[in-house]
């Protein structure tokens, strides 16, 4: 009974890492970026809700809707200058500029929010669960996140596999020249493609920071869980990050009702051993 | 439609173009007039500045200097995306085919800023009726003659007004490119132009009406193939004309 409650907890924290892990697999997928300032923007998301909740000014739910979009386009605004930038000058330049806006984004929060942590309080949300057979309790808020990975990660797979921009982003991954001879221009499609993978990560950030407590620096700590999910899963395939997210968070999960300190230890064991034996990952694919 | 000098009109003028690569003229005051419905060939060896003028034209190079004009717009400033909205469409060098893409998603990339015309997907598959049946294999399972018929197919399903098309035959076994030839009479028939860059001069001479020889980046020899010596093109192609090269 034990373990199959721990697999059922660890499919639901399995399901918001895949939808986190989402936006980088995107961004690694079409653009080849890897973006190490990922943790940092869930967290950015986490406190711009801060700051639109303020004194109950607006309801949570609406706080939600208006941040997925603001995200979306700080993403497509943020491809189209700065990363196009580095992308175009060398490849390199994309990690060192990712890198540079991860410490940016850092200090910024720090210096305006304070190290504190904070919380955003969802209220029953949070604390509420759906009571299935015996002592399993699955909660409200793990539900959504698990409903919202399969949900947006369906979405965004049918996107490019039949909507008109998908199919260019598919082929802007393969050969960008190419897709602006055949008519598209390769910044915008790469463009919308950051916002596609901003709007994932901001709704990542804020189930984040439903569950639990953060803080400026709680970034980079969530980097490596994304990073992790979707190496587990096979590099730029969207399928394959859904099944890494879930893979990692049920091994912490399991291994945590076992010894729960060595849970986050057994997550990265599982990733060193997809890296030794599989380094492929397990559903490898070339593009998203 | 603009008018040239002596009356006629022209659908795509290209004026004293200039095109560097890094310090290399590769191309040089190469002027060019195409009217609608008619065929150009560019004939040249290796490294004669082919493909850097059909980049060009395409839009992915910049032009150093010069105009291009397409039925009186200047587009000489303007990127790939925004020819292809125009009416310029490429199948480029080594057809550059999207890998991960299935045959048919390879043809519809094609039709992302169509304009109206009589080119649909319907009309590819007729005119390719081997098409269909493996629409959904990935491109990277063709074979290089099939991949050469993709890459027009996409090409035409944008409706060009001016098709560029580079080195056609490369790569190909004869037969194959034979059965590629043939069907450009049907492309030309709905009003495309065509401009065609080749390194088999034979091929080329047999389907253009006006052909162009190029060698390292000037033209040194223009005229319609009927009205050239064959002798004159060898010498042209090669560079054993006299005082073909200032």
């Amino acid at each position: 009974m034990g373990v199959t409650n721990a697999v059922l907890q660890g499919l639901l924290l399995g399901g918001l890492y895949a939808l986190f892990a989402a936006g980088l697999s995107i961004m690694f997928g079409v653009m080849r970026i890897v973006n190490l300032a990922h943790g940092d923007l869930s967290v950015v998301a986490a406190y711009i809700a801060v700051l639109l909740i303020g004194q109950n000014f607006l309801p949570l739910w609406l706080v939600v809707v208006l941040v997925i979009p603001i995200f979306a386009a700080i993403g497509y605004v943020l491809q189209r200058t700065v990363f196009q930038r580095s992308l175009s000058s060398d490849p390199l330049a994309t990690l060192l500029v990712t890198f540079g806006l991860s410490i940016v984004i850092q200090n910024v929060l720090l210096q305006t929010f304070s190290a504190d942590t904070r919380t955003i309080d969802a209220g029953s949300f949070v604390t509420g669960s759906l009571k299935l057979g015996g002592s399993i309790r699955l909660s409200w808020i793990g539900i959504v996140g698990l409903v919202a990975a399969v949900a947006c990660i369906v979405a965004i797979q049918v996107f490019f596999s039949r909507s008109r921009t998908g199919r260019m982003m598919r082929a802007a991954a393969d050969d960008p020249e190419t897709a602006s001879v055949v008519g598209a221009n390769p910044h915008h499609v790469y463009g919308v493609a950051t916002a596609i993978a901003f709007a994932t990560v901001a709704l990542a950030g804020l189930i984040f920071a439903m569950r639990s407590a953060f803080d400026p620096s709680a970034g980079p700590q969530r980097l490596i869980v994304a990073f992790e999910a979707v190496v587990i899963g096979g590099l730029g395939s969207l399928w394959g990050t859904l099944l890494g997210g879930l893979a990692l968070g049920m091994t912490q999960s399991v291994v945590s009702f076992f010894d729960p300190g060595s849970a986050l230890l057994a997550g990265h064991l599982v990733f060193l051993a997809v890296l030794a034996f599989r380094p492929q990952g397990i559903i490898p694919a070339r593009t998203v | 439609m603009s008018t040239g000098h002596d009356g006629a009109s022209y659908l795509l003028e290209v004026t004293d173009l200039d095109v560097y690569h890094g310090q290399l003229r590769a191309v040089a005051d190469f002027s060019l007039r195409l009217a609608a419905g008619s065929t150009v060939g560019v004939i040249g060896a290796n490294g004669a500045g082919k493909t850097t003028l059909l980049r060009c034209l395409a839009g992915v190079l910049p032009a150093t200097s010069g105009r291009i004009v397409l039925d009186g717009t200047d587009i000489t400033a303007l990127p790939a995306h925004r020819r292809v909205e125009l009416g310029i469409a490429s199948v480029p060098e080594g057809r550059r085919l999207f890998g991960s893409l299935s045959l048919q998603d390879n043809l519809l990339t094609g039709t992302y800023r169509k304009r109206s015309g009589p080119w649909t997907l319907e009309a590819i598959y007729e005119l390719f009726d081997w098409m269909p049946a493996r629409a959904k294999q990935s491109s990277r399972q063709l074979s290089g003659g099939e991949q050469q018929a993709v890459a027009i197919g996409r090409a035409l399903l944008a409706n060009p007004r001016v098709l560029l098309i580079d080195e056609l035959s490369l790569g190909l076994a004869p037969v194959i490119v034979k059965r590629i030839y043939a069907t450009l009479p049907r492309i030309v028939a709905g009003g495309t132009a065509v401009l065609l860059v080749e390194q088999d001069v034979s091929q080329a001479m047999a389907v253009v009406d006006t052909v162009y020889c190029l060698l390292e980046g000037h033209t040194v020899l223009t005229g319609a193939p009927a009205d050239l010596d064959r002798g004159a093109v060898e010498d042209a192609y090669f560079g054993l004309a006299t005082g073909a090269v200032s």
